[in-house]
């Protein structure tokens, strides 16, 4: 499950930030009639659309694994939590409908007409992103039911959707998205300008998702730093592992890096009073420590709080390079004529991926032992272990073949494209190389 | 009706929806694992991905729509099956994720022999897919998963109605599709094209006969609930299955390309609706029906008011893509 949602989440940031973008391109090209932003817009709907696919198999998988994987929790709490599942369901109803008008649409329906297309699959993108968070959300913040002698009743599924924490943590995630998929994308034309690629082409294919992932960037740190407030209320046992806090102090000191060895902090830089400024807004409010936890409700400490900590150190050099770039730019200094500028923005990609992947591990492991916050515990939630192993052998091996089959389809769609070839005909018959149909509709757009 | 019922209606459309456009899109694998060599097949496989490129992700969210609401509406039954049936799920899991995956990156792949590789697993993966979930679907109509779940893992499956609903599931995929890709051949004008498919069509049509015909004693020995269901308050709809499935050979036949498309989808909603009516009010036949096995009452409310949004929402752009992607289908053949 977790493999399977660590893979899925990128896929699902593309979701929800990459319709926005190609929007943005694809209306300054019928705008200003700019053939260089239609021409991107083009290939970024290509893109998505293998993108797309296989974020819609990779959701499938999820679904069975709630099931397959998590019987005990599906099982009682399935009518609790699965409402906002289903209304996800209608938003990924939407968006694949909408996905496939839009592909088909090209130089098929009138331009405005095609353009609106992309409009109600951002939207759903945000509400898709509002469900599935919301089903975190409880699990961090359980409401809507009781349990009354062990059985589960008095269901408010409502309630359950709208716990206190969806609405920070939906927006922690749907900032993530725009982080993730606008230095990702940026970072593929930062390549190729590193390899002399300069045209207006790359130009704007860098230049439109970074402003995306800077606006982004910036307005993280406050979101995060909202939702942190809350923990100190809600869950102290993860704050504390956030912190490496071991005793509940006031005016509580920052630990930068450090792990806990033998029950000692080690190896950590420790900055007085930070922790309290940060984590509770205040110069003397106390920081939980672990000591307030029972010994088998701790989550494994030195995880939790180096994922947090990676998380938030990456999302904090991310905001810098943004505002480093623009500051040079309101100097007049193009940095995208530099080369270790264009390396950062390559590496920013990935780090924004690590910087995801990290904060979903700190919340996901700083809840443990508990799947469900102080309700329901992880060993009771999951299925009999006897054949977990190989099913998570047998989905990693799929995953990386789907991995490899989308890296190796992508480069070869950038190779072509770099080569001429706008349409990329499906190469199916050895005397035929070009696809009619495709063919067609190349020669009617060169006759308009 | 009860909002139990109500809701279990609103998901069983669910399968009706996903088994004609999901099972379409599936059976396009078969018409595409046999369409011969690169040079032979190329004609083939260039009319799947013009049908089904711009609706095959529309449809697979039929499954989605199925799953949520199962687990959200009946989640302790969910929950039994899953325990229960986790082989043949995994497998068919294998088969939608390879299927979807394969057809997307062969659209796009970079050689021919990549295209190949590709082709293969969408193709293959497209049976895969549809046999294991009509496995469970027999499993499950057969009264092989009990109560509490955690059922044997493999004896729960492996008796004659489970797997003959699931040759049952590809043959009915690969009909559907069939019926489907001749009529978009002729109406693009290839008519070679659609003659062969015809010709194919019919000779699987007569396939998914025998085998409904084959199934008839294991099946009644096999499933009595099922069986008394199908002879009984079914037996309509078995009927209208049985005469809308001859109707669309003889259309085939005449060469009466849409209303052999109409009478293909009528003979499936027929079978499967029947399947549906014949195990009513079973969810789980023989151990849970569908007012035992539901959740909270508040839920099951809350889900209906999902399914008016979706009638709002999702239906109106949904028969605008089928009208978008037919209507250009007919405007290129001209």
């Amino acid at each position: 499950m977790a493999l399977s949602l660590g893979w899925h989440i990128v896929l699902a940031c593309f979701g929800v930030a990459f319709p926005a973008m190609i929007f943005v391109v694809h209306r300054r090209g019928l705008r200003r009639a700019d053939p260089v932003a239609l021409g991107l817009a083009r290939r970024w709907s290509k893109v998505a659309a293998v993108l797309f696919a296989v974020g819609a198999v990779s959701g499938t998988v999820l679904s069975f694994e709630m099931g397959l994987l998590w019987p005990g929790l599906m099982g009682r709490f399935g009518d609790v939590l699965g409402l906002p599942f289903a209304f996800e369901g209608l938003s990924f109803f939407v968006e694949a409908i909408f996905l496939g008008i839009y592909l088909y649409g090209w130089d098929r329906l009138p331009p405005r007409l095609h353009l609106a297309a992309l409009v109600p699959m951002a939207a759903a993108g945000v509400v898709g992103t509002f469900c599935v968070v919301s089903v975190n959300a409880w699990m961090n913040n359980p409401t809507g039911f009781r349990i009354v002698d062990g059985v589960v009743t008095d269901v408010d599924p409502w309630a359950a959707m709208f716990n206190d924490g969806v609405w920070l943590q939906f927006a922690h995630m749907w900032v993530a998205a725009f982080m993730v998929v606008g230095f990702l994308v940026s970072g593929v034309y930062a390549a190729g300008m590193l390899r002399g690629r300069r045209d207006a082409h790359h130009r704007l294919g860098f230049g439109v998702p970074f402003t995306f992932a800077t606006v982004a960037a910036l307005a993280q740190p406050l979101v995060g730093h909202l939702l942190g407030l809350r923990l100190a209320v809600t869950q102290p046992a993860k704050l504390a592992a956030f912190e490496l806090a071991l005793t509940t102090e006031e005016r509580a000191p920052l630990r930068l890096g450090g792990v806990l060895v033998d029950g000692q902090v080690r190896w950590a830089l420790t900055i007085p009073r930070l922790g309290s400024i940060i984590a509770r807004n205040s110069l003397t409010a106390p920081v939980p420590g672990l000591d307030a936890v029972p010994p088998d409700q701790r989550p494994p400490v030195n995880l939790t709080h180096l994922a947090f900590q990676g998380m938030v150190g990456i999302g904090t050099l991310l905001a810098l390079v943004a505002v480093v770039y623009w500051l040079a730019r309101r100097l007049g200094r193009d940095l995208l004529s530099r080369r270790w500028f264009l390396a950062v923005a390559v590496a920013a990609g990935p780090l924004a991926v690590l910087a995801l992947e990290a904060g979903w591990v700190a919340t996901e492991v700083g809840r443990q032992p508990w799947t469900v916050w102080q309700v329901l515990r992880t060993q009771d939630a999951a299925g009999p272990g006897s054949w977990l192993w190989w099913s998570y052998a047998a989905a990693f091996m799929v995953y990386a073949g789907l991995s490899v089959g989308a890296f190796v389809v992508l480069r070869s769609m950038a190779r072509r494209w770099r080569a001429g070839q706008e349409h990329l005909p499906s190469p199916y018959d050895p005397a035929d190389p070009a696809d009619p149909a495709e063919a067609a509709e190349a020669a009617e757009s060169v006759g308009r | 009706m009860s909002v139990q019922v109500a809701v279990a209606v609103a998901m069983f459309i669910g399968v009706v929806a996903y088994a004609v456009l999901g099972g379409a899109d599936f059976g396009s694998g078969f018409w595409d694992l046999t369409a011969g060599d690169a040079h032979r097949g190329a004609a083939v496989r260039t009319l799947v991905d013009h049908s089904i490129g711009p609706v095959w992700e529309a449809n697979h969210v039929w499954l989605i729509y199925v799953m949520v609401f199962w687990w959200t509406a009946f989640p302790r039954p969910f929950a039994a099956v899953m325990t229960t049936l986790y082989l043949p799920i995994v497998l068919a899991l294998l088969g939608i994720v390879l299927r979807g995956a394969g057809f997307a990156f062969r659209k796009y792949a970079g050689s021919l022999r990549q295209a190949q590789l590709f082709g293969v697993v969408f193709a293959a993966s497209s049976l895969i897919a549809p046999f294991f979930l009509g496995v469970v679907a027999g499993a499950v109509a057969s009264g092989r998963v009990p109560a509490a779940g955690y059922g044997p893992p493999l004896a729960s499956w492996a008796h004659p109605t489970p797997l003959l609903a699931g040759v049952l599931a590809v043959a009915l995929c690969s009909f559907l599709a069939g019926v489907f890709l001749t009529a978009d051949a002729a109406r693009a004008g290839d008519q070679a094209l659609s003659e062969r498919l015809r010709t194919g069509s019919l000779a699987v049509a007569f396939g998914a006969g025998a085998v409904v015909l084959l199934a008839l004693v294991p099946v009644s020995r096999d499933a009595p609930t099922l069986t008394d269901g199908l002879t009984g308050r079914a037996a309509p709809l078995v009927l209208l299955s049985t005469g809308a499935g001859l109707g669309t050979v003889w259309a085939l036949l005449r060469r009466h390309h849409t209303l052999a498309r109409g009478a293909a989808v009528v003979a499936v909603v027929a079978v499967v609706t029947g399947w549906g009516v014949a195990q009513y009010p079973w969810l789980l036949v023989d151990e849970v029906t569908i007012a035992a096995g539901a959740g909270a009452p508040r839920t099951l409310a809350a889900l209906l008011v999902v399914v008016a949004v979706a009638a709002v929402l999702v239906l109106p752009p949904l028969l605008y893509l089928f009208a978008l992607t037919q209507r250009q289908a007919a405007r290129a053949s001209h």
